[in-house]
C-alpha cells in the first residue's frame, strides 16, 4: 500500500473535518477522493503531508509512519496543491531548479531533472518567461512537472483543474494519465465528477469527513444507480409529482435542479413515465451519497 | 536517474541540505530584486547620516569625543541592520504565508519547520550583515577614517540581524493580520531604535533609561561597532557580544514555536 489510513479524526474546535477515515491506495494505481465542498478532502491531503496532525487513527504513508517518519515520506512523495503557490518573479527554470534543491536532487542530475520537467510541461521554449507572464494552462502545468523534478513514488494532487477552461483541463488530463501510465502512485482529490471517472481506477466518495463509499467508478455506478435512468423534466409542481410516484413504486430518484433523475428503471416492473432514458453515472451516485444539500 | 532512497535512513533534524533548498529559493529570488533592496538599502541611510550629520553636526562638531559624523556613520550601522532585518521578516513571512503560500510548498518537501525558520533567519542576517556595513561605507566617504575593527562591522551585523530576523518571523508568526504590525512597530521597534543610542549617547539619560538602554540588543549593536571602530573595550565587548548571541537564541526558538503554531494544525 502506497497509503494506508485507519480511524483517521481530525478535528478543528467543535468541527470534526476528517471521521474515522479509513483509505487505501495500492502502488501503481490512482484513486480519486470525490466529495462536495467541505467533505474533508483538503484536510486529508494536509494530513498526509503532515501540515496537519490527526487526533487519533493511523496513517502510513510509503511504509513510514506519520506524523513521525514524515520528512523520509516527503522525500518521495511529490505534491500539487489547490492554489498556485509557484514563484511569480521568478522564470519557469528557476521555479524548477529551487525545486531540485527541495527535493535533494544531487548536483549531476539537477539539469537533467530541470530539462525533463520543462519537457513534461511543454514549456521548453518558455524556460526564460518569468511566470507571471504564462497563461493560466501554462502555470498549472509547470506547477504539476515542479512536483514532479524528483520522479516521486506517489503524488497527491489537490483539486488539479479547478477553475481552468475545458481545453485546459484536457490537456492536465493527458498530463496526468501519462504519469498513471508510468506506474506512480496517484491520490487525487476533485469535486468534478468527469476528473474522478476518467482518471481513476478506483474512488472514494467522502462526505462529512468519512468515506461513504469506496470502488471502481463503473462498480460504483452499477451497485448504487443501476444502469439505467430516467431522466424527467417539468415545472416544480410536476417535478414533486414524478418524485412521489416514483418513490411510491419503490424507486430512487434524485433532483438536478431542472429535472428529476429516476435511478435503476431498467429494473423496473410497470413503472412508465414520459422521460428521456440514459446511463446512470457517477453523478447520480455521488448526489445519492453525498445528499442534495448543500451544506 | 534514480530516485533518492531515504528509507532506513531517518532523517534528523536541521539538515544541511533542507536549510540549503530553502536558501537557494531565498537566492533565486534575491536575484530578480536585488536592485531596489540594495537601492532602499544604501539611500536610507545616507539620508540618514546627511540630516543628522550635517544637520546635527552643524550645531555639535564633536559628542562624547567623537567627531559627530563619525558617532552618527557607526550608529546607524545598527539602525541598517534593523531596517534590513527585522522589517523584511515581518513583512517577508507574513506575504509567503498568507499570500504567495510558498511556506505550503516547502513543507510539502522534505523540509520541516524548524529547518525553513532558521533558513530563512540565516539569510535575511546574512543580508543584514552587509547591509549592515553600508552607513559605515557611506560614512567612510564623509570623512571615517578605516581602522582594522572595521573588518568585524559585519559579524556583528550577522549575529544582530539573526536575532531581529527571528524577532520579525515570530511576530509575522503571533499576528493574525498585517495591521498588528503596526503595534509591533510602534511600541517596539521605534522606542528600541530611538534608545540605542544611535544619534544621541545615552549617558545623560536618567538611570532607569539607560537600564532599560542595557536591554536594548540594538543599543549593545551600537556600541559594538562603534568600539570596533575605534578600538575594543576587552571584556565588556565580550558581554556585549555574548549578549547579542543570546538574544539570538531565544528569539529563534520563539520563531519556530510561532511558525509551527501558524503552519502545522
Amino acid at each position: 500500500m502506497a497509503i494506508r489510513l485507519r480511524g483517521v479524526v481530525k478535528r478543528y474546535g467543535s468541527i470534526t473535518a476528517v471521521d474515522h477515515l479509513d483509505l487505501d491506495v495500492p502502488e501503481g494505481t490512482c484513486v480519486g477522493l470525490l466529495g462536495p465542498n467541505g467533505a474533508g478532502k483538503s484536510t486529508t491531503m494536509r494530513l498526509l503531508t503532515a501540515q496537519s496532525i490527526a487526533d487519533e487513527g493511523e496513517l502510513e504513508l510509503l511504509g513510514f509512519k506519520l506524523p513521525e517518519e514524515s520528512k523520509q515520506a516527503r522525500a518521495l512523495l511529490g505534491v500539487v496543491p489547490q492554489l498556485d503557490n509557484l514563484d511569480t518573479t521568478l522564470t519557469v527554470e528557476q521555479n524548477l531548479l529551487v525545486f531540485t534543491h527541495l527535493y535533494r536532487i544531487p548536483r549531476s542530475e539537477r539539469r537533467a531533472a530541470i530539462e525533463r520537467g520543462l519537457e513534461t510541461a511543454k514549456l521548453r521554449d518558455r524556460r526564460d518567461t518569468r511566470v507571471d507572464k504564462l497563461s493560466g494552462g501554462m502555470r498549472r502545468r509547470l506547477l504539476i512537472t515542479r512536483a514532479l523534478v524528483h520522479r516521486p513514488r506517489l503524488v497527491l494532487l489537490d483539486e488539479p483543474t479547478v477553475g481552468l477552461d475545458p481545453q485546459v483541463r484536457q490537456e492536465l488530463w493527458a498530463l496526468i494519465d501519462a504519469l498513471r501510465t508510468e506506474g506512480t502512485t496517484i491520490l487525487m482529490s476533485t469535486h468534478y465528477i468527469e476528473e474522478a471517472e476518467r482518471l481513476a481506477d478506483t474512488v472514494l466518495i467522502m462526505s462529512h469527513g468519512s468515506a461513504v463509499a469506496a470502488g471502481a467508478p463503473s462498480e460504483l455506478v452499477s451497485e448504487h444507480a443501476g444502469d439505467e435512468v430516467l431522466e424527467v423534466y417539468g415545472p416544480p409542481a410536476r417535478l414533486a409529482e414524478v418524485e412521489a410516484e416514483a418513490r411510491a413504486a419503490g424507486m430512487r430518484t434524485r433532483r438536478t435542479g431542472t429535472s428529476v433523475s429516476v435511478l435503476g428503471v431498467e429494473a423496473a416492473n410497470g413503472f412508465e413515465l414520459d422521460g428521456e432514458r440514459r446511463p446512470a453515472n457517477l453523478e447520480d451516485v455521488f448526489v445519492l451519497l453525498t445528499g442534495e444539500e448543500i451544506a | 536517474m534514480t530516485t533518492i532512497e531515504t528509507r532506513g535512513a531517518r532523517l534528523g533534524r536541521l539538515e544541511r541540505s533542507a536549510l540549503t533548498g530553502v536558501l537557494v529559493r531565498e537566492i533565486v529570488n534575491y536575484s530578480s530584486y536585488w536592485k531596489s533592496s540594495t537601492f532602499s538599502s544604501t539611500v536610507e541611510p545616507t539620508i540618514y547620516l546627511l540630516a543628522f550629520g550635517f544637520g546635527f553636526g552643524s550645531l555639535v562638531s564633536t559628542i562624547g569625543g567623537y567627531d559627530y559624523v563619525d558617532f552618527v556613520g557607526t550608529g546607524t550601522v545598527a539602525t541598517a541592520v534593523l531596517f534590513s532585518s527585522a522589517f523584511p521578516a515581518m513583512f517577508g513571512t507574513f506575504v509567503k504565508y498568507q499570500f504567495q503560500r510558498t511556506y505550503d510548498a516547502i513543507l510539502a518537501a522534505p523540509v520541516d519547520t524548524e529547518e525553513l525558520v532558521t533558513a530563512e533567519a540565516l539569510w535575511i542576517a546574512t543580508r543584514a550583515g552587509v547591509y549592515g556595513c553600508v552607513p559605515m561605507l557611506v560614512a567612510m566617504v564623509f570623512g571615517l577614517d578605516p581602522s582594522w575593527g572595521m573588518l568585524a562591522v559585519p559579524f556583528i551585523a550577522w549575529i544582530a540581524g539573526f536575532g531581529w530576523a527571528c524577532f520579525g518571523i515570530s511576530v509575522a508568526g503571533y499576528s493574525k493580520s498585517f495591521e498588528n504590525f503596526n503595534y509591533v512597530v510602534s511600541a517596539v521597534l521605534t522606542p528600541l531604535f530611538l534608545l540605542a543610542g544611535s544619534f544621541f549617547p545615552l549617558d545623560e539619560f536618567p538611570r532607569w533609561v539607560r537600564l532599560l538602554a542595557a536591554l536594548n540588543p540594538l543599543h549593545h549593536c551600537v556600541v559594538l561597532v562603534r568600539n570596533a571602530v575605534f578600538g575594543f573595550d576587552g571584556w565588556e565587548d565580550l558581554l556585549r557580544v555574548g549578549g547579542l548571541v543570546v538574544f539570538g537564541l531565544v528569539v529563534w526558538r520563539i520563531a519556530i514555536n510561532a511558525m509551527t503554531r501558524k503552519l502545522i494544525d
